[in-house]
Parts: structure tokens; sequence; C-alpha cells
């Protein structure tokens, strides 16, 4: 008889790891079965593995380390056994906003992060909303970092509004917001209904940013080591099989269904082959690194990754920093993530800390049996984050 | 007992808002109020200063109220119920009834258990009634999915409407169509 895990997630393309698992058979692979529940909301996810109706989640990398620190809600320590996907947002601004700032002779690219970002700041006059998914979200930290690099931040007009991802259209339609950053397909169905243009991808901030992670309560790791290392397996080879570009069109086919998303599949695809569309009528555009799901060690929860995420979140909220960054690069289990596919995957890091934003191109470095293919990962205003110096 | 809790239910469903208002009244609580339209829902709530939060497990809105939690210096700042896990039974019940409260940070859990124990109750008879309408629902499609089922036998095999009827319920999930 083989284990069943109860296993959340938010319908988003980045969800497909969970998805393939379980509908490719990966997860029976391995020895287990997964039940996919999607949630209505980020806290209820967190709530439902916080109670133990959920054992593993797709989840927004900042929020195992948000419980663990006890923010919002109960402490519980939850860590991070991998990550599932790298990048994947978009940012995208109301017709009106968009209209102000190529009036004031913004290009239109999308992918001159200081430019746009200056144009924003220039046409919003003063006040911003922006809608993000959830306060404790990558979202929230990239939309902040890039802004506060360009000068704009709480104390000068930045207001960060919650809106669940499925909603962000009807929120800037109505109003309620200027901007948003969102997960796919959720920015293109707002450009496809015509309330919003995507000024920027993520990525376009931080080139390889942790997206979400598979979430899992510690304790429930302690007590079921060989269904987590079943699980990281089965999801390993799930993201394995979405870098193959052929599988694409199946993926599409099995995210657009009814229980998964319910979104056509030509808007999902999008998201999976990096082809974008700025605004109703224009042409494609290509963003290299728009969502990864397996390359470049994508999956590999590196600790200095934990440790940004810390640091951002001890800065914008008034947090001890040590303690925070402690807490964070606990969360992210580089250690199990080795133990678990020390077999199965060719190669692994040798390392779990890395500078963060240090490769401006892809990069060979050592690992286990050879060498791994590393980056790009800048963040856009040039910074390297290294542990050793900026993490304490 | 200490009743003057400012109490704000987030509900959609006009019915089923009245219903849990309604239960919260008769037991003592008067000043309880609803927010239907969750457009700026975060906004109003601030606005409004409640103690307690009552909303929809499932409702997608919920993460509006994060947003409350999460502000820094936020004076009477709400935070997620299950704060705490001194009492697991009721945070559980909670839970399967389908109900998430915000709290004030700092209020006395003597004075937030009431409220739950009436909110819970309400919110199980409606969750058991939207089970049981789900359940006619899928009774009303699985019964045009067997009658379609019936229509194609009839052609295919030339058979009589009972006989047609009996293949389809042998074939079928044994569930059978349900009596009117």
């Amino acid at each position: 008889m083989r284990a069943v895990l109860n296993c959340g997630y938010v319908p988003l393309v980045d969800a497909a790891p969970l998805v393939i698992a379980h509908e490719l058979n990966f997860a029976a692979e391995e020895g287990i079965a997964l039940n996919l529940l999607s949630q209505p909301s980020w806290s209820a996810v967190r709530d439902l593995l916080a109670h133990g109706q959920l054992d593993a989640a797709h989840i927004l990398a900042p929020l195992p380390i948000a419980m663990s620190l006890g923010m919002g809600a109960t402490t519980i320590q939850t860590d991070a056994l991998m990550v599932l996907s790298a990048n994947g947002n978009v940012i995208g601004v109301s017709l009106s906003l968009a209209e102000a700032m190529r009036s004031g002779h913004w290009s239109g690219r999308f992918d001159t992060p200081r430019e746009t970002g200056n144009a924003l700041i220039k046409a919003c006059g003063g006040r911003l909303r922006i809608g993000v998914p959830f306060p404790h979200s990558m979202h929230t930290e990239l939309f902040c970092y890039w802004l506060g690099v360009l000068g704009m931040n709480n104390a000068s007009g930045l207001e960060i509004h919650t809106v669940p991802p499925h909603m962000m259209a009807r929120a800037i339609s109505e109003g309620e917001i200027d901007a948003f950053c969102v997960g796919e397909p959720w920015g293109s169905i707002a450009v496809e209904e015509g309330v919003a243009e995507l000024v920027l991808p993520g990525r376009a901030i931080w080139g390889f940013a942790p997206e979400k992670v598979l979430g899992t309560r510690r304790d429930w790791i302690n007590a079921h080591p060989e269904q987590a290392r079943a699980l990281v397996r089965a999801i390993y080879r799930a993201t394995q099989w979405l870098e193959n570009k052929e599988n694409l069109p199946l993926a599409s086919e099995v995210l657009a269904r009814s229980e998964f998303l319910a979104v056509p599949e030509p808007v999902i695809n999008r998201a999976l082959s990096g082809q974008l569309t700025m605004r109703p009528g224009a042409d494609d555009c290509h963003v290299p690194d728009f969502l990864r799901f397996h390359a470049n060690a994508a999956n590999f929860p590196w600790r200095s990754q934990a440790a940004w995420i810390g640091s951002r979140m001890a800065a914008r909220l008034g947090m001890d920093p040590g303690s925070t960054i402690k807490t964070a690069r606990g969360c992210f289990r580089s250690d199990l993530y080795r133990e678990y596919l020390a077999d199965l995957a060719p190669n692994l890091p040798l390392t779990s800390d890395k500078v963060e934003g240090a490769m401006s191109v892809a990069t060979p470095v050592a690992t286990t049996k050879g060498e791994l293919i590393l980056g790009p990962d800048c963040f856009f205003d040039g910074t390297k984050f290294d542990m050793s110096t900026d993490g304490r | 007992m200490d009743k003057d809790l400012k109490i704000i239910v987030v509900e959609e469903d006009r019915d089923r808002a009245i219903d849990i208002i309604d239960g919260l009244r008769d037991s003592g609580w008067s000043d309880v109020t609803v927010i239907g339209e969750t457009t700026s829902l975060a906004r109003k709530l601030a606005e409004s200063e409640p103690d307690l939060v009552l909303i929809d497990l499932a409702n997608p809105s919920r993460d509006m109220l994060e947003n409350l939690s999460a502000a820094s210096g936020a004076r009477n700042r709400p935070v997620a119920m299950f704060v705490d896990h001194s009492d697991l039974e009721m945070t559980r019940a909670a839970m399967r009834a389908g109900l998430s409260a915000y709290v004030v940070d700092g209020l006395a859990k003597d004075r937030i258990k009431p409220v739950l124990e009436t909110a819970i109750a309400r919110f199980q008879v409606v969750s058991q009634m939207r089970t049981e309408l789900d359940a006619a629902k899928q009774a009303l499609s699985d019964r045009k999915t067997i009658d379609r089922a019936k229509g194609l036998l009839m052609r295919a095999k030339g058979v009589s409407e009972n006989e047609a009827l009996s293949g389809v319920a042998q074939d079928g999930d044994g569930s059978g169509p349900t009596s009117d």
C-alpha cells in the first residue's frame, strides 16, 4: 500500500512540478501517491500545513522562513526541501500608468529595469499602490528591492497591497491598485482582459531568484524521512521532464485542465516558453530564463538564497538581521537535498552557499562528480550578496 | 459576561452572513458588522478597527487580511487565530467547520473563545447545507449523465428504457439514479 501525501498548491504555472510529478506518475514510480489539493489562498496553505492537513506544499520561497519566525501567525518550524522554480513573475501597470510612462519618454522595452523603474516612479506622481499575492513573497521582496534601489520606498509613497493572484486583473481594473507583481498566468490574463500592460519580468531584477519551494513541517520530515525522500525525488524528476522543450505542449495541456488552472493553453504557454506579450496586440517578447524548473541547479536550496531573503525581510520589517538570517538559512535544507538525491542527481554543488549575483554569464562550477553550469544570476544594480560579509 | 467586542464577518453570500450574524446576536454580541464586498477589504478593516474578524477558510480574500498582520507598527494589529497551540481542539474544530479568525493581538482568550464556539456552530450548519447542496447538484448532473448514457444505449442496442437503465446502473459506480 503506497503512502498518500496531501500536497497543497495555489493555481499558478509554477505549480507544474507537483502537478507533473502526479500526472506523469513520477510519484508512483518513487512509491508514493500524491493527493493534490488546490488552495484558495496562501494563508490557507500556511494554516493547513501548520496543522497537518497538508503534508507538503508548493509555497512562496519566503513563507517557510516567515512561518519559522512566527510572523503573522503561529511559529512552526517549516523547511524548504527543494526549490520548485526560479523566476517567473511579471510586473504590470494599469493602462493609464503605462500611458503616463510613455509620455514621460519611457522606451517601452521589457529588459531595462533601471529605465523602466525610473519612468514608473516619475509617472506615478509620488504614490504607487502595488498589488502582491502575499506579504511574505518574492514579489514583495523583488519589487521593494527594485524601487528601493531607485529611491522609492514606504516612506516615499510606495504602498503594498495584498491581492490574491487570480484577482489581480480585477483589482487593477477597479483602480484598487496601480501596478502588480504576480506569478503567471495571472499577469498575462490581465493583459488578455485589456486592463494592464506588462513592463518588466521579475528576472530582470534578480537573474535567478528562488520563487516557489517545497514546504514541509520539520517534524513531518523527521517522522516520515522515507516519504520526504520519495517526494523530493519524484519532483526532481518532474522538473527534469519540464526542462525538456518537447514536453511543454503536454505540460500546458495538463495545467490548462479545469482541475488545475482552468486557463486556456496558449496563455499558460507564454510562461513555459518565455514568450511574453506585454500589451494586447503587441508582438511576443522573448525573455531568457523567464521561468526555470530545473537547469542551472534551479532546485538546489542554496542557504545563501535563504540568507538574502532573510536579510531583506529583516531590513524591511525592522527585525534583527543576525537571528533572522540564521533562522532563514536553517530552513533551506541543502543537507537533505544532497542526501535524498545522491544517486539520482548527476551533479551536486560542493557548498551550500554562493555569492548571489556574482555571475553575469553562465559559469561552470566544481561539483561532486565534475562540473555544473550556474547562473547568470545578476541583480539589476550589480550588487553581490556574499554570505561571508553580508550574512554575518 | 463581557460581550462588547467589535466583530466583523467577511462574507459575500448574504444569506450566510445573516445566519452567522443572527447566531452571534442571539448569543449576546451586538456589535457585529458584515463586509460583503471584498474590494479594498484591508482598508475597510483597518478603518473599522475590529477586535475580531471571522472569515471563511476558503475565501480567497483571506490573504488581504495578512497584510494587516504583516504591517509593521500598525496599532491593534489583528493576527491569525491559529496563534495558540494551547487550544488545539478548538482550532481543529474551526478548521473542520471552515472558519478562520483574526483577533487583535493580546485580546484575552476567555473573551474570544465563546465567540468562536458560536461561530463554529453556525459555520458547521452552513457548511453542511453547502455540502448537501453540492451533493444534490452532483446527483442532478449524475442523473443527466445517466440519461445521456441511457439514450445512447437505447439507440445503439435497440433496447427498452428499463433495460437500458439497468445496463447503465450496472456499468456505473453502482449508485444508480436518485429517486426524486
